[in-house]
Protein backbone atom coordinates (compact mmCIF):
# COMPACT_ATOMS: atom_id res chain seq x y z
CA UNK A 1 0.00 0.00 0.00
CA UNK A 2 1.14 3.53 -0.42
CA UNK A 3 -0.23 6.16 1.09
CA UNK A 4 0.61 9.61 -0.51
CA UNK A 5 -0.83 13.34 -0.42
CA UNK A 6 -1.40 14.38 -4.09
CA UNK A 7 0.96 17.49 -5.13
CA UNK A 8 -0.66 20.33 -7.18
CA UNK A 9 1.67 23.12 -8.60
CA UNK A 10 -0.66 25.09 -9.85
CA UNK A 11 -3.11 24.73 -7.15
CA UNK A 12 -3.33 27.66 -4.54
CA UNK A 13 -5.45 25.65 -1.90
CA UNK A 14 -3.43 22.93 -0.20
CA UNK A 15 -4.97 19.37 -1.02
CA UNK A 16 -5.66 18.03 2.03
CA UNK A 17 -6.92 14.67 0.54
CA UNK A 18 -4.27 11.62 1.00
CA UNK A 19 -4.28 9.22 -1.87
CA UNK A 20 -4.14 5.71 -1.22
CA UNK A 21 -2.62 3.65 -4.02
CA UNK A 22 -2.37 -0.23 -4.26
CA UNK A 23 -0.05 -2.71 -6.61
CA UNK A 24 -2.91 -5.64 -7.69
CA UNK A 25 -2.17 -8.16 -10.20
CA UNK A 26 -4.77 -10.17 -11.85
CA UNK A 27 -5.25 -12.65 -14.78
CA UNK A 28 -7.20 -11.10 -17.39
CA UNK A 29 -8.12 -13.39 -20.05
CA UNK A 30 -5.25 -15.53 -19.68
CA UNK A 31 -2.57 -12.66 -19.25
CA UNK A 32 -1.05 -11.56 -16.26
CA UNK A 33 -1.66 -7.87 -15.70
CA UNK A 34 -0.06 -5.49 -12.85
CA UNK A 35 -1.36 -2.13 -12.20
CA UNK A 36 -0.62 0.70 -9.31
CA UNK A 37 -3.67 1.93 -8.79
CA UNK A 38 -5.73 4.17 -6.10
CA UNK A 39 -7.87 2.10 -3.87
CA UNK A 40 -11.21 4.04 -5.06
CA UNK A 41 -11.10 2.20 -8.44
CA UNK A 42 -13.77 -0.17 -9.49
CA UNK A 43 -12.37 -3.74 -11.01
CA UNK A 44 -14.63 -2.49 -13.85
CA UNK A 45 -12.91 0.95 -14.28
CA UNK A 46 -9.51 -1.49 -13.49
CA UNK A 47 -10.18 -3.48 -16.91
CA UNK A 48 -11.58 -0.25 -19.23
CA UNK A 49 -9.16 2.79 -17.89
CA UNK A 50 -5.92 1.10 -16.55
CA UNK A 51 -5.44 -2.01 -18.50
CA UNK A 52 -6.73 -0.78 -21.93
CA UNK A 53 -9.45 -3.95 -21.86
CA UNK A 54 -12.71 -2.23 -22.81
CA UNK A 55 -14.68 -5.29 -23.05
CA UNK A 56 -16.73 -4.93 -20.11
CA UNK A 57 -18.89 -2.02 -20.59
CA UNK A 58 -20.48 1.05 -17.90
CA UNK A 59 -23.73 1.08 -18.14
CA UNK A 60 -25.29 2.05 -14.49
CA UNK A 61 -22.44 2.10 -12.45
CA UNK A 62 -24.83 0.83 -9.74
CA UNK A 63 -24.93 -3.22 -10.10
CA UNK A 64 -28.47 -3.06 -11.75
CA UNK A 65 -27.86 -3.31 -15.17
CA UNK A 66 -25.18 -6.24 -15.61
CA UNK A 67 -23.21 -4.65 -19.17
CA UNK A 68 -20.03 -5.48 -16.47
CA UNK A 69 -20.38 -8.55 -15.93
CA UNK A 70 -17.41 -10.66 -16.05
CA UNK A 71 -16.60 -13.85 -14.80
CA UNK A 72 -13.97 -13.56 -11.57
CA UNK A 73 -12.55 -17.09 -10.61
CA UNK A 74 -15.08 -18.57 -13.30
CA UNK A 75 -18.18 -16.75 -11.85
CA UNK A 76 -20.56 -14.20 -13.18
CA UNK A 77 -19.86 -10.77 -10.94
CA UNK A 78 -20.67 -7.21 -11.31
CA UNK A 79 -17.53 -5.23 -11.49
CA UNK A 80 -19.26 -1.52 -10.98
CA UNK A 81 -19.34 -2.55 -7.55
CA UNK A 82 -16.03 -4.41 -6.64
CA UNK A 83 -12.98 -2.37 -5.74
CA UNK A 84 -10.17 -3.83 -7.52
CA UNK A 85 -7.80 -3.78 -4.78
CA UNK A 86 -10.37 -6.72 -2.99
CA UNK A 87 -9.82 -8.95 -5.64
CA UNK A 88 -5.67 -8.41 -6.48
CA UNK A 89 -4.63 -12.03 -7.33
CA UNK A 90 -7.88 -13.11 -9.15
CA UNK A 91 -8.71 -14.75 -12.67
CA UNK A 92 -10.85 -12.34 -14.70
CA UNK A 93 -12.74 -13.42 -18.15
CA UNK A 94 -13.96 -11.04 -20.14
CA UNK A 95 -16.15 -11.80 -23.33
CA UNK A 96 -13.44 -11.03 -25.03
CA UNK A 97 -11.31 -13.89 -23.63
CA UNK A 98 -14.25 -16.80 -23.53
CA UNK A 99 -13.62 -17.05 -27.22
CA UNK A 100 -11.78 -15.65 -30.54
CA UNK A 101 -13.01 -14.78 -33.86
CA UNK A 102 -12.09 -17.85 -35.15
CA UNK A 103 -13.23 -19.97 -32.80
CA UNK A 104 -16.11 -18.06 -30.75
CA UNK A 105 -17.74 -19.71 -27.61
CA UNK A 106 -20.63 -21.66 -28.29
CA UNK A 107 -22.39 -18.61 -26.37
CA UNK A 108 -21.03 -16.47 -28.75
CA UNK A 109 -21.61 -18.29 -32.04
CA UNK A 110 -25.63 -18.73 -30.54
CA UNK A 111 -25.80 -15.19 -30.28
CA UNK A 112 -24.66 -14.42 -33.43
CA UNK A 113 -27.26 -17.01 -35.22
CA UNK A 114 -29.97 -15.53 -33.09
CA UNK A 115 -29.19 -12.26 -33.53
CA UNK A 116 -28.78 -12.03 -29.63
CA UNK A 117 -28.39 -7.96 -30.23
CA UNK A 118 -29.08 -4.87 -32.07
CA UNK A 119 -26.64 -1.78 -30.49
CA UNK A 120 -24.20 -4.60 -29.38
CA UNK A 121 -23.71 -2.30 -25.67
CA UNK A 122 -25.13 -4.97 -22.94
CA UNK A 123 -23.82 -7.95 -25.57
CA UNK A 124 -20.63 -8.35 -23.56
CA UNK A 125 -22.20 -8.86 -20.43
CA UNK A 126 -24.83 -10.79 -21.57
CA UNK A 127 -22.61 -12.89 -23.03
CA UNK A 128 -20.38 -13.65 -19.93
CA UNK A 129 -23.51 -13.80 -17.79
CA UNK A 130 -25.14 -16.28 -19.78
CA UNK A 131 -21.97 -18.40 -19.55
CA UNK A 132 -21.85 -18.25 -16.13
CA UNK A 133 -25.43 -18.66 -15.56
CA UNK A 134 -25.36 -22.17 -17.59
CA UNK A 135 -22.77 -23.16 -15.20
CA UNK A 136 -24.69 -22.06 -12.55
CA UNK A 137 -27.83 -24.36 -13.91
CA UNK A 138 -24.91 -27.21 -14.83
CA UNK A 139 -24.03 -27.62 -11.59
CA UNK A 140 -27.53 -27.70 -10.14
CA UNK A 141 -28.12 -24.22 -8.42
CA UNK A 142 -31.57 -23.93 -7.74
CA UNK A 143 -33.42 -20.15 -9.17
CA UNK A 144 -36.54 -18.27 -7.90
CA UNK A 145 -38.68 -20.37 -10.80
CA UNK A 146 -37.47 -23.75 -9.63
CA UNK A 147 -40.69 -25.23 -8.15
CA UNK A 148 -38.42 -27.52 -5.50
CA UNK A 149 -35.42 -25.96 -4.71
CA UNK A 150 -34.11 -29.13 -3.21
CA UNK A 151 -34.28 -30.95 -6.73
CA UNK A 152 -32.20 -30.50 -9.64
CA UNK A 153 -33.50 -27.46 -11.76
CA UNK A 154 -34.51 -28.67 -15.33
CA UNK A 155 -32.95 -26.17 -18.35
CA UNK A 156 -36.34 -24.22 -19.32
CA UNK A 157 -36.73 -21.11 -21.38
CA UNK A 158 -38.55 -20.33 -18.01
CA UNK A 159 -35.38 -20.55 -16.03
CA UNK A 160 -33.37 -18.95 -18.45
CA UNK A 161 -35.05 -16.25 -18.14
CA UNK A 162 -35.18 -15.63 -14.66
CA UNK A 163 -31.29 -16.77 -14.28
CA UNK A 164 -30.63 -13.53 -16.77
CA UNK A 165 -33.09 -11.10 -15.10
CA UNK A 166 -29.94 -9.05 -14.24
CA UNK A 167 -28.96 -8.27 -17.74
CA UNK A 168 -31.13 -5.33 -19.06
CA UNK A 169 -31.44 -4.53 -22.93
CA UNK A 170 -32.46 -1.40 -23.81
CA UNK A 171 -33.15 -2.04 -27.45
CA UNK A 172 -35.30 -5.08 -26.49
CA UNK A 173 -33.19 -8.12 -28.12
CA UNK A 174 -34.41 -10.21 -24.65
CA UNK A 175 -36.59 -12.87 -27.44
CA UNK A 176 -33.26 -13.59 -29.33
CA UNK A 177 -31.19 -13.59 -26.62
CA UNK A 178 -33.04 -16.28 -24.61
CA UNK A 179 -33.46 -18.26 -28.12
CA UNK A 180 -29.64 -18.07 -28.22
CA UNK A 181 -28.98 -19.18 -24.86
CA UNK A 182 -31.31 -22.08 -25.31
CA UNK A 183 -29.38 -23.09 -28.37
CA UNK A 184 -25.81 -22.42 -26.55
CA UNK A 185 -27.15 -24.72 -23.52
CA UNK A 186 -28.19 -27.57 -25.67
CA UNK A 187 -24.14 -28.30 -26.80
CA UNK B 1 -15.67 9.27 -3.26
CA UNK B 2 -13.64 9.97 -0.64
CA UNK B 3 -9.91 7.99 -0.47
CA UNK B 4 -9.59 4.80 1.53
CA UNK B 5 -6.81 2.97 3.16
CA UNK B 6 -7.68 -1.08 2.54
CA UNK B 7 -6.44 -3.74 4.93
CA UNK B 8 -6.98 -7.54 4.83
CA UNK B 9 -6.42 -8.60 8.36
CA UNK B 10 -5.51 -12.63 8.75
CA UNK B 11 -7.81 -13.08 11.33
CA UNK B 12 -11.17 -12.33 13.25
CA UNK B 13 -9.40 -10.25 16.00
CA UNK B 14 -7.16 -8.31 13.93
CA UNK B 15 -10.15 -7.36 11.71
CA UNK B 16 -11.71 -6.36 14.89
CA UNK B 17 -9.14 -4.16 16.12
CA UNK B 18 -8.45 -2.30 12.98
CA UNK B 19 -12.74 -0.96 12.77
CA UNK B 20 -13.41 -0.88 17.04
CA UNK B 21 -10.20 1.78 16.97
CA UNK B 22 -11.21 3.49 14.27
CA UNK B 23 -14.85 5.24 14.36
CA UNK B 24 -14.10 5.68 10.25
CA UNK B 25 -13.29 2.32 9.56
CA UNK B 26 -16.05 -0.32 8.27
CA UNK B 27 -15.62 -4.11 7.19
CA UNK B 28 -16.12 -4.73 3.36
CA UNK B 29 -17.33 -7.96 2.59
CA UNK B 30 -19.17 -8.24 -1.06
CA UNK B 31 -19.37 -4.50 -1.45
CA UNK B 32 -22.92 -4.85 -3.48
CA UNK B 33 -24.16 -2.48 -1.12
CA UNK B 34 -21.31 -0.43 0.40
CA UNK B 35 -19.80 0.23 -2.56
CA UNK B 36 -22.95 1.33 -4.07
CA UNK B 37 -22.98 3.82 -0.48
CA UNK B 38 -19.46 5.19 -1.33
CA UNK B 39 -20.17 5.35 -5.08
CA UNK B 40 -23.48 8.02 -3.67
CA UNK B 41 -21.64 9.64 -1.13
CA UNK B 42 -24.05 7.97 1.42
CA UNK B 43 -21.28 6.59 2.72
CA UNK B 44 -17.32 7.40 3.11
CA UNK B 45 -15.49 5.31 5.43
CA UNK B 46 -11.47 6.01 5.84
CA UNK B 47 -10.39 2.45 6.09
CA UNK B 48 -12.01 -0.30 4.82
CA UNK B 49 -10.85 -4.07 6.51
CA UNK B 50 -11.76 -6.83 4.14
CA UNK B 51 -13.17 -9.30 5.63
CA UNK B 52 -14.03 -11.91 2.60
CA UNK B 53 -10.83 -13.81 3.01
CA UNK B 54 -11.38 -14.98 6.75
CA UNK B 55 -12.08 -18.43 7.14
CA UNK B 56 -15.90 -18.01 7.98
CA UNK B 57 -16.57 -19.46 3.98
CA UNK B 58 -18.52 -22.80 4.56
CA UNK B 59 -21.76 -24.39 5.59
CA UNK B 60 -21.25 -27.11 8.49
CA UNK B 61 -23.22 -29.33 10.97
CA UNK B 62 -22.56 -29.02 14.72
CA UNK B 63 -24.01 -31.07 17.19
CA UNK B 64 -27.37 -31.21 17.83
CA UNK B 65 -28.15 -30.87 14.05
CA UNK B 66 -27.51 -26.81 14.58
CA UNK B 67 -26.31 -26.03 10.76
CA UNK B 68 -23.56 -23.61 10.98
CA UNK B 69 -23.28 -20.77 8.42
CA UNK B 70 -19.69 -18.78 7.96
CA UNK B 71 -20.62 -14.85 7.80
CA UNK B 72 -18.27 -14.69 4.69
CA UNK B 73 -20.33 -17.63 2.79
CA UNK B 74 -22.00 -16.25 -0.66
CA UNK B 75 -25.56 -15.57 -1.24
CA UNK B 76 -25.20 -17.95 -4.15
CA UNK B 77 -23.41 -20.55 -2.45
CA UNK B 78 -25.67 -20.61 0.38
CA UNK B 79 -28.67 -21.11 -1.72
CA UNK B 80 -27.52 -23.81 -3.51
CA UNK B 81 -25.96 -25.80 -0.18
CA UNK B 82 -27.60 -29.15 -0.01
CA UNK B 83 -28.08 -28.89 3.80
CA UNK B 84 -30.02 -25.78 2.46
CA UNK B 85 -32.13 -27.19 0.21
CA UNK B 86 -32.96 -30.03 2.09
CA UNK B 87 -33.69 -29.12 5.36
CA UNK B 88 -34.26 -25.15 5.05
CA UNK B 89 -36.04 -24.82 1.99
CA UNK B 90 -37.55 -21.43 3.06
CA UNK B 91 -33.67 -19.78 3.03
CA UNK B 92 -32.33 -21.03 -0.12
CA UNK B 93 -36.28 -19.46 -1.55
CA UNK B 94 -35.74 -16.31 -0.08
CA UNK B 95 -31.93 -16.34 -1.52
CA UNK B 96 -32.92 -17.07 -5.05
CA UNK B 97 -35.65 -13.99 -4.66
CA UNK B 98 -32.82 -11.60 -3.98
CA UNK B 99 -31.07 -9.84 -5.99
CA UNK B 100 -29.63 -11.13 -9.27
CA UNK B 101 -27.54 -13.82 -10.03
CA UNK B 102 -24.31 -11.90 -10.35
CA UNK B 103 -24.55 -10.05 -7.02
CA UNK B 104 -25.54 -13.00 -5.14
CA UNK B 105 -22.31 -14.31 -6.54
CA UNK B 106 -20.57 -11.12 -4.64
CA UNK B 107 -23.00 -10.75 -1.39
CA UNK B 108 -22.25 -12.20 1.57
CA UNK B 109 -24.64 -13.73 4.30
CA UNK B 110 -23.02 -11.42 7.40
CA UNK B 111 -23.51 -8.30 4.22
CA UNK B 112 -26.91 -9.32 3.54
CA UNK B 113 -28.36 -8.95 6.97
CA UNK B 114 -26.24 -5.82 7.32
CA UNK B 115 -27.71 -3.99 4.41
CA UNK B 116 -28.91 -0.92 4.00
CA UNK B 117 -32.79 0.35 3.14
CA UNK B 118 -33.40 1.32 0.03
CA UNK B 119 -35.64 4.17 0.71
CA UNK B 120 -35.23 6.32 -1.88
CA UNK B 121 -34.58 9.11 0.25
CA UNK B 122 -31.95 7.55 2.25
CA UNK B 123 -29.92 6.97 -0.87
CA UNK B 124 -30.51 10.52 -2.42
CA UNK B 125 -28.29 12.66 0.15
CA UNK B 126 -30.05 16.23 -1.81
CA UNK B 127 -32.88 15.23 0.52
CA UNK B 128 -33.78 15.15 4.33
CA UNK B 129 -33.30 11.76 6.03
CA UNK B 130 -32.78 11.02 9.23
CA UNK B 131 -30.99 7.57 8.92
CA UNK B 132 -28.83 9.17 7.00
CA UNK B 133 -28.31 12.57 8.42
CA UNK B 134 -29.82 12.23 11.67
CA UNK B 135 -32.43 15.39 13.28
CA UNK B 136 -32.85 16.59 9.01
CA UNK B 137 -35.87 15.18 9.11
CA UNK B 138 -37.92 12.34 7.06
CA UNK B 139 -38.75 12.80 3.42
CA UNK B 140 -40.52 9.97 3.26
CA UNK B 141 -43.57 10.41 5.29
CA UNK B 142 -45.79 12.83 3.31
CA UNK B 143 -43.42 11.99 0.14
CA UNK B 144 -42.95 8.54 -2.15
CA UNK B 145 -43.75 6.11 0.46
CA UNK B 146 -44.80 2.78 -1.50
CA UNK B 147 -42.08 0.98 -0.39
CA UNK B 148 -41.90 1.74 2.71
CA UNK B 149 -43.33 0.51 6.38
CA UNK B 150 -46.53 0.04 7.36
CA UNK B 151 -45.42 -1.71 11.01
CA UNK B 152 -43.53 -0.83 13.82
CA UNK B 153 -42.18 2.83 12.41
CA UNK B 154 -41.53 5.91 13.88
CA UNK B 155 -42.50 9.64 13.48
CA UNK B 156 -38.62 9.71 12.24
CA UNK B 157 -38.57 7.10 10.05
CA UNK B 158 -40.92 4.59 7.85
CA UNK B 159 -37.89 3.35 6.17
CA UNK B 160 -37.90 -0.87 5.48
CA UNK B 161 -35.42 -3.86 5.93
CA UNK B 162 -34.71 -4.16 2.52
CA UNK B 163 -33.50 -8.36 2.60
CA UNK B 164 -35.36 -11.61 1.66
CA UNK B 165 -33.04 -13.60 3.48
CA UNK B 166 -33.26 -12.18 6.74
CA UNK B 167 -36.84 -12.85 6.69
CA UNK B 168 -36.54 -16.37 6.60
CA UNK B 169 -33.85 -16.61 9.11
CA UNK B 170 -36.53 -14.90 11.35
CA UNK B 171 -38.92 -18.10 11.19
CA UNK B 172 -35.67 -20.55 11.53
CA UNK B 173 -34.86 -18.29 14.59
CA UNK B 174 -32.00 -18.21 13.70
CA UNK B 175 -28.49 -17.35 16.31
CA UNK B 176 -26.18 -14.57 14.81
CA UNK B 177 -22.65 -14.99 16.33
CA UNK B 178 -20.88 -11.84 17.20
CA UNK B 179 -17.16 -11.27 17.78
CA UNK B 180 -16.04 -7.81 19.22
CA UNK B 181 -13.02 -6.32 21.37
CA UNK B 182 -14.29 -7.85 24.36
CA UNK B 183 -15.05 -11.30 23.07
CA UNK B 184 -17.99 -13.08 21.18
CA UNK B 185 -21.46 -13.27 21.78
CA UNK B 186 -24.49 -14.67 20.31
CA UNK B 187 -27.61 -12.66 19.21
CA UNK B 188 -31.07 -13.63 18.37
CA UNK B 189 -31.90 -12.81 14.85
CA UNK B 190 -35.29 -11.41 16.41
CA UNK B 191 -32.66 -8.98 18.14
CA UNK B 192 -30.31 -8.22 15.55
CA UNK B 193 -32.64 -5.54 13.87
CA UNK B 194 -34.15 -2.89 15.37
CA UNK B 195 -36.93 -0.53 15.04
CA UNK B 196 -36.39 3.11 14.39
CA UNK B 197 -37.64 4.91 17.32
CA UNK B 198 -35.91 8.24 17.52
CA UNK B 199 -32.88 6.85 16.37
CA UNK B 200 -33.22 5.61 13.04
CA UNK B 201 -29.84 6.03 12.00
CA UNK B 202 -29.21 2.55 14.11
CA UNK B 203 -30.09 -0.44 11.90
CA UNK B 204 -28.88 -3.00 14.41
CA UNK B 205 -27.83 -3.70 18.20
CA UNK B 206 -24.32 -3.99 17.05
CA UNK B 207 -21.25 -1.72 18.37
CA UNK B 208 -18.82 -0.57 15.81
CA UNK B 209 -16.32 -3.04 15.87
CA UNK B 210 -18.61 -5.67 16.00
CA UNK B 211 -18.14 -8.29 13.02
CA UNK B 212 -20.68 -11.13 12.84
CA UNK B 213 -18.69 -14.57 12.01
CA UNK B 214 -21.12 -16.81 11.51
CA UNK B 215 -25.00 -17.39 11.17
CA UNK B 216 -26.67 -20.52 13.56
CA UNK B 217 -29.43 -22.51 12.45
CA UNK B 218 -31.25 -24.62 14.94
CA UNK B 219 -33.51 -27.71 13.49
CA UNK B 220 -36.92 -27.56 12.48
CA UNK B 221 -40.24 -29.22 12.03
CA UNK B 222 -43.06 -29.00 9.44
CA UNK B 223 -42.57 -27.35 6.40
CA UNK B 224 -41.66 -24.21 4.73
CA UNK B 225 -41.62 -21.63 1.92
CA UNK B 226 -40.89 -17.76 0.93
CA UNK B 227 -43.32 -15.49 -1.05
CA UNK B 228 -42.29 -12.61 -2.15
CA UNK B 229 -44.74 -9.81 -3.81
CA UNK B 230 -43.07 -7.19 -6.05
CA UNK B 231 -43.73 -4.59 -9.35
CA UNK B 232 -41.87 -7.35 -11.10
CA UNK B 233 -41.17 -10.41 -11.81
CA UNK B 234 -37.29 -11.05 -10.92
CA UNK B 235 -34.58 -8.75 -9.44
CA UNK B 236 -36.72 -6.23 -7.70
CA UNK B 237 -37.37 -5.37 -3.71
CA UNK B 238 -40.19 -6.72 -1.65
CA UNK B 239 -43.25 -5.07 -1.29
CA UNK B 240 -44.33 -7.49 0.86
CA UNK B 241 -42.84 -10.76 1.29
CA UNK B 242 -43.95 -13.64 3.98
CA UNK B 243 -41.59 -16.95 5.13
CA UNK B 244 -43.44 -19.32 7.51
CA UNK B 245 -43.43 -22.53 9.08
CA UNK B 246 -46.06 -24.82 9.48
CA UNK B 247 -45.91 -27.71 11.24
CA UNK B 248 -49.51 -29.56 11.87
CA UNK B 249 -50.25 -32.84 14.69
CA UNK B 250 -53.75 -34.48 14.43
CA UNK B 251 -55.40 -31.98 11.92
CA UNK B 252 -54.41 -28.59 14.56
CA UNK B 253 -51.70 -26.11 14.16
CA UNK B 254 -48.60 -27.87 16.17
CA UNK B 255 -46.38 -24.87 15.76
CA UNK B 256 -46.79 -21.94 13.20
CA UNK B 257 -43.75 -18.84 12.70
CA UNK B 258 -44.49 -16.32 9.91
CA UNK B 259 -42.57 -13.08 9.58
CA UNK B 260 -43.57 -10.36 6.74
CA UNK B 261 -40.36 -8.56 4.56
CA UNK B 262 -40.57 -5.15 3.56
CA UNK B 263 -43.51 -3.63 5.53
CA UNK B 264 -41.05 -2.61 8.44
CA UNK B 265 -37.43 -1.03 9.58
CA UNK B 266 -36.77 -5.15 10.23
CA UNK B 267 -38.05 -8.60 9.56
CA UNK B 268 -41.52 -8.68 11.23
CA UNK B 269 -42.11 -12.01 13.22
CA UNK B 270 -45.91 -12.10 13.14
CA UNK B 271 -46.22 -13.08 16.57
CA UNK B 272 -49.88 -12.24 17.11
CA UNK B 273 -50.88 -14.33 14.22
CA UNK B 274 -48.92 -17.21 15.70
CA UNK B 275 -50.69 -16.81 18.88
CA UNK B 276 -53.97 -17.39 17.31
CA UNK B 277 -52.92 -20.22 15.40
CA UNK B 278 -51.49 -22.34 17.75
CA UNK B 279 -53.25 -25.62 18.58
CA UNK B 280 -56.30 -24.28 16.21
CA UNK B 281 -57.58 -25.66 13.16
CA UNK B 282 -56.28 -25.28 9.35
CA UNK B 283 -58.81 -23.39 8.01
CA UNK B 284 -58.76 -20.41 5.25
CA UNK B 285 -60.48 -18.06 8.21
CA UNK B 286 -58.11 -19.40 10.94
CA UNK B 287 -55.64 -18.08 8.45
CA UNK B 288 -57.50 -15.03 7.46
CA UNK B 289 -58.45 -14.06 11.10
CA UNK B 290 -54.77 -14.68 12.15
CA UNK B 291 -53.23 -12.55 9.43
CA UNK B 292 -56.10 -9.69 10.33
CA UNK B 293 -55.07 -9.74 14.09
CA UNK B 294 -51.70 -8.97 13.66
CA UNK B 295 -52.03 -6.09 11.00
CA UNK B 296 -54.51 -4.46 13.72
CA UNK B 297 -51.42 -3.01 14.75
CA UNK B 298 -50.28 -1.43 11.06
CA UNK B 299 -50.74 2.40 10.84
CA UNK B 300 -50.02 3.44 6.75
CA UNK B 301 -49.90 6.90 7.08
CA UNK B 302 -49.15 7.31 2.90
CA UNK B 303 -49.37 5.38 -0.58
CA UNK B 304 -47.93 2.74 1.61
CA UNK B 305 -51.52 1.53 2.70
CA UNK B 306 -52.26 -0.94 0.04
CA UNK B 307 -49.59 -3.24 1.66
CA UNK B 308 -52.16 -3.81 4.88
CA UNK B 309 -54.37 -6.04 2.58
CA UNK B 310 -51.32 -7.41 0.48
CA UNK B 311 -49.96 -8.35 3.34
CA UNK B 312 -53.15 -10.06 4.89
CA UNK B 313 -53.66 -11.85 1.02
CA UNK B 314 -49.97 -13.40 1.06
CA UNK B 315 -49.77 -13.94 4.39
CA UNK B 316 -53.30 -16.60 4.08
CA UNK B 317 -51.97 -17.65 0.68
CA UNK B 318 -48.50 -18.79 2.20
CA UNK B 319 -50.38 -20.49 5.11
CA UNK B 320 -53.04 -22.61 2.36
CA UNK B 321 -49.84 -24.24 0.62
CA UNK B 322 -48.21 -25.02 3.56
CA UNK B 323 -51.25 -26.64 4.79
CA UNK B 324 -52.09 -28.58 1.49
CA UNK B 325 -48.35 -29.64 1.39
CA UNK B 326 -48.65 -30.77 5.05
Amino acid sequence: MIYRAPTCAGCRIGVAALVVEATITLTVDGEERTATVDTRVTLLDLLREHLAQASAKKGCDHGQCGSCTVLLNGRRVTTCLAFAVQHDGAEITTAAGVGSAEAPHPVQRAFLDHDGFQCGYCTPGQICSAVGMLAELEAGWPSHVTTDVASAPARTREEIRERMSGNLCRCGAYVNIVAAIEQAAER
Amino acid sequence: MKAFAFERPRDAEAAVALVANRPGAAFLGGGTNLVDHMKLGIASPELLVDVTRLPFDTVEELDGRVVRIGAAVRNSDLSAHPLIRERYPVLSEALVAGASGQLRNLATTAGNLLQRTRCVYFQDRTTPCNKRAPGSGCSAIGGYSRELAILGASEHCIATHPSDMAVAMAVLEAVVQVQGPDGSRSIPIGELHRLPGDEPERDTTLAHGELITAVDLPPVAGVSAYRKVRDRASFAFALVSVAALLDVADGKVADVRIALGGVAHKPWRAETAEAHLRGGPISEDAFRAAAEAELEAAAPIGEEAFKVPLARNTIVAVLRDLSERS
